[in-house]
């Protein structure tokens, strides 16, 4: 690039980022969106229940039903409520007061000293499945402590089989946040590469001053690059206030390499602002822009990009489809940084997917742009 | 208060709603597309678990259990593998979910009668699914458990647990998102349409012209807000109808009492839109308000995950959330038969968030205007 081309692109620049510093609109995309998801997403949003209300039944307390009782009396997982019998705690359940029924009948403890089979009821609330399977398995944990203990208190072995030994790699605790807050990274960099990009520059275009730019000298591509680099600068400083966020403020580990992150950041970003411009073109109008980048971009990556939910149980036209979805890619890259470290396999996969992206969506913003400032 | 004047301008709401492409774009093309979408993609079941054996046992037992999980619908036993050192690259790659280690002395400990243990080994980068496959596999070992001890003649514990779920009685997620989905869905529609109306007059500058008219205030507001919930009680109809035809979720409680509190949500969606409507200036700001508010209220409504789960002090912001009070109505209503009177909890807050937000909205409206 010659020098008169330097200077168009510096004047270009400087405009753009006046724009984006003069906006209030964009300037809370960019930095109250992201403070408010990641404090929402990092605070708000769990997976992991504590203090599950559960309504115990003891027809006939004693102290075998009692050790029982106190199993879940003093697990962290459950806030026990005793209830005198079993229409009282179903009543409680259809109010919704409690999300589950642990039922000891009147027989139990006699079942349980005559050497009988002494069966526990136990009655779930199903309405949200994921939190009743949650449930369910720390009722049977508790339950397998009880068992446990009472065999050791009678002087037998617990006569079972075979039993599990876990280790959760990556994530010992299992705590929700540490692939929440990571993944989120994604969603912030969506949102200002293409909702921002996608509206700010449609309005260019409804507003006229795209033919005022196009009078100018300004070839296509200072036109492009132009537009891009105070975006950019705008998203990476999204993103580097939002790992400083998660690793501080919400102790997820950064097990990866910084200048990896930094590196495979920057790729996604480059196909979220070329996304952006794409949507812009396209659609030439603000509010079309708009929603074409929520439905095409934030939503997918949103559902679809294996942030909350996972890709392999899709239906499989839909796990097609999240092939498309850029963020897909960064959030396994992203998982994988903070959580696992450089694994190089899952690493250069998910990057070249996206380089691939930004090759296509260039190219193609390239011709579009072209096309328009020519025709 | 006039109401030639009120249905004058609903019809004229209707026709700027219908006749603009993009409008008639925005109603149409997102609701379908998240509808069909979300259903099909958001779902915690797990249906394909990766999963790689280490087997180093090769007697029956063992093999018994080998079949076991192979002949399970959820897992895929992608990989056999015989060292310690394969293990990291399978999980590492993200090829398998978990890795199970039965151990050498597996079939021989067992047939001794002593207590084994297996080893498994689970990738926790996403933490809900490891969890729920955990679940999967311990299932399979305490039917395997069972089985064993039923072979040789003796009882499994002597305490066992019966569990049952009530209102969703197999634990799909599907029949838990689906009926939130309406929810999220309406709200969008309600929000935006109510949003935009006021805004896009502003910025066309009818708005003014509409104050020169006879009309009060009030009735622009009404005028104003009618169209959004007829509109939003339509999609929810053809929601409600796909759910139940294409999805099979059961309509188990009052008919009545859902577009009760259908009525109600709508009502606060569309107070809150017009409080955006009435501070935005231009329509991209009308959009990042909704925008601003739409996030937080799904997040926030125990849409996706449990309130319970939340900190307290975020479980009181919960309470300013409408879609938080309509979610329990659908799904109670929905899922667990409710009536009137068990979400009579449920209807009266969205009904105060609804009459103040359009109080809001009515004093913000006069305070612009004159």
């Amino acid at each position: 690039m010659n020098t008169a081309g330097r200077m168009r692109l510096r004047g270009m620049i400087r405009k753009e980022s006046l724009q984006i510093l003069r906006d209030p609109s964009s300037i809370s995309i960019a930095f109250i969106m992201p403070i408010l998801l990641l404090f929402l997403f990092g605070y708000g949003v769990s997976l992991d229940a504590k203090n599950i209300p559960v309504g115990i039944v003891i027809e006939q307390p004693d102290t075998a039903s009692d050790a029982l009782a106190g199993t879940f009396e003093h697990s962290e997982f459950f806030h026990p409520q005793r209830f005198e019998s079993i229409q009282m705690a179903q009543q409680a359940l259809d109010e919704r007061r409690i999300d589950g029924i642990i039922w000891l009948r009147s027989d139990f403890s006699s079942r349980l000293f005559s050497g009988h089979e002494a069966p526990i009821g136990v009655i779930v609330n199903g309405v949200d499945s994921n939190q009743a399977n949650i449930t369910k398995g720390y009722i049977e944990g508790a339950w397998l402590f009880w068992l446990s203990h009472y065999a050791e208190a009678q002087g037998r072995d617990l006569l079972m089989p075979v039993v599990l030994e876990q280790r959760v790699w990556f994530n010992a605790a299992l705590s929700s946040r540490m692939f929440l807050v990571p993944g989120l990274i994604a969603i912030i960099m969506t949102l200002i590469g293409s909702l921002l990009t996608a509206m700010v520059v449609a309005r260019e275009w409804e507003r006229g001053t795209m033919e005022a730019l196009m009078a100018t000298p300004l070839r296509t591509g200072e036109m492009l690059a132009g537009k891009l680099i105070p975006y950019f600068v705008l998203g990476m400083g999204g993103m580097l206030f939002s790992v400083a966020l998660a690793v501080w403020q919400f102790d997820v580990p950064l097990r990866g390499s910084f200048w990896l992150l930094m590196l495979s950041s920057a790729l996604f970003m480059l196909v979220a602002l070329a996304i952006g411009l794409l949507i812009s073109v396209v659609s030439k109008n603000q509010f079309v822009a708009g929603q074409v980048a929520i439905i095409a971009t934030f939503l997918p990556a949103f559902i679809l990009s294996g942030f909350l939910f996972d890709i392999n149980s899709m239906p499989e036209a839909i796990q097609w489809l999240t092939h498309l979805i850029p963020a897909r890619y960064f959030v396994a890259i992203l998982q994988t940084l903070f959580l696992a470290g450089d694994i190089w396999p899952v690493l250069l996969a998910n990057m070249g997917a996206l380089l691939i992206m930004l090759v296509f969506f260039t190219v193609l913003v390239w011709k579009k742009t072209g096309k328009e400032l020519e025709g | 208060m006039n109401l030639d004047h009120i249905i004058a301008l609903v019809i004229k709401e209707f026709l700027a709603v219908l006749r603009d492409k993009r409008s008639r774009f925005v109603l149409i093309a997102p609701p379908v597309v998240q509808l069909l979408v979300f259903s099909f993609a958001a779902t915690y079941d797990l249906n394909y678990v990766p999963i790689a054996l280490y087997n180093e046992d090769r007697g029956g037992a063992a093999q018994e259990l080998v079949a076991r999980i192979e002949g399970s619908p959820v897992f895929e036993v992608i990989a056999h593998i015989d060292h310690d050192a394969e293990v990291a690259a399978l999980i590492n790659n993200r090829d398998a979910l978990m890795v199970l280690h039965i151990g050498q002395n597996f079939s021989a400990g067992l047939q001794r009668g002593d207590s084994v243990s297996l080893q498994v080994i689970l990738d926790g980068r996403n933490s809900n699914t490891a969890m729920v496959a955990m679940n999967y596999l311990r299932t399979i070992l305490l039917d395997y458990n069972h089985a064993w001890l039923a072979d040789r003649g003796q009882s499994g514990p002597q305490v066992s647990l019966h569990t049952r779920a009530w209102f969703n009685e197999n634990l799909q997620s599907r029949w838990f998102i689906v009926p939130g989905i309406m929810g999220l869905l309406i709200l969008v529609v309600a929000l935006l349409v109510t949003a935009l109306s006021v805004a896009r007059e502003r910025e066309a500058g009818t708005f003014d012209q509409l104050l020169v008219t006879p009309l009060r205030p009030m009735e622009i507001l009404i005028g104003k807000a009618i169209p959004g919930i007829i509109i939003g009680i339509l999609e929810a109809t053809i929601i409600l109808v796909l759910m139940l035809l294409l999805f099979d979720i059961p309509l188990r409680g009052d008919l009545g009492a859902l577009y009760l509190g259908i009525v109600l949500f709508l009502l606060s969606a569309v107070g809150v839109g017009l409080m955006i409507s009435s501070i935005a200036v231009t329509q991209q700001q009308a959009i990042l308000g909704a925008f601003l508010f739409l996030v937080p209220a799904v997040i926030l409504s125990g849409f996706s995950t449990p309130i319970a789960n939340m900190p307290e002090v975020v479980q009181w912001l919960t309470y300013l959330d409408p879609l938080r009070y309509f979610l329990v109505v659908v799904r109670g209503v929905m899922l667990e038969g409710d009536g009137y009177g068990l979400l009579i909890h449920q209807f009266w807050p969205m009904a105060v968030i609804g009459i103040v937000s359009l109080a809001m909205a009515g004093w913000l409206f006069r305070r612009r205007m004159y």
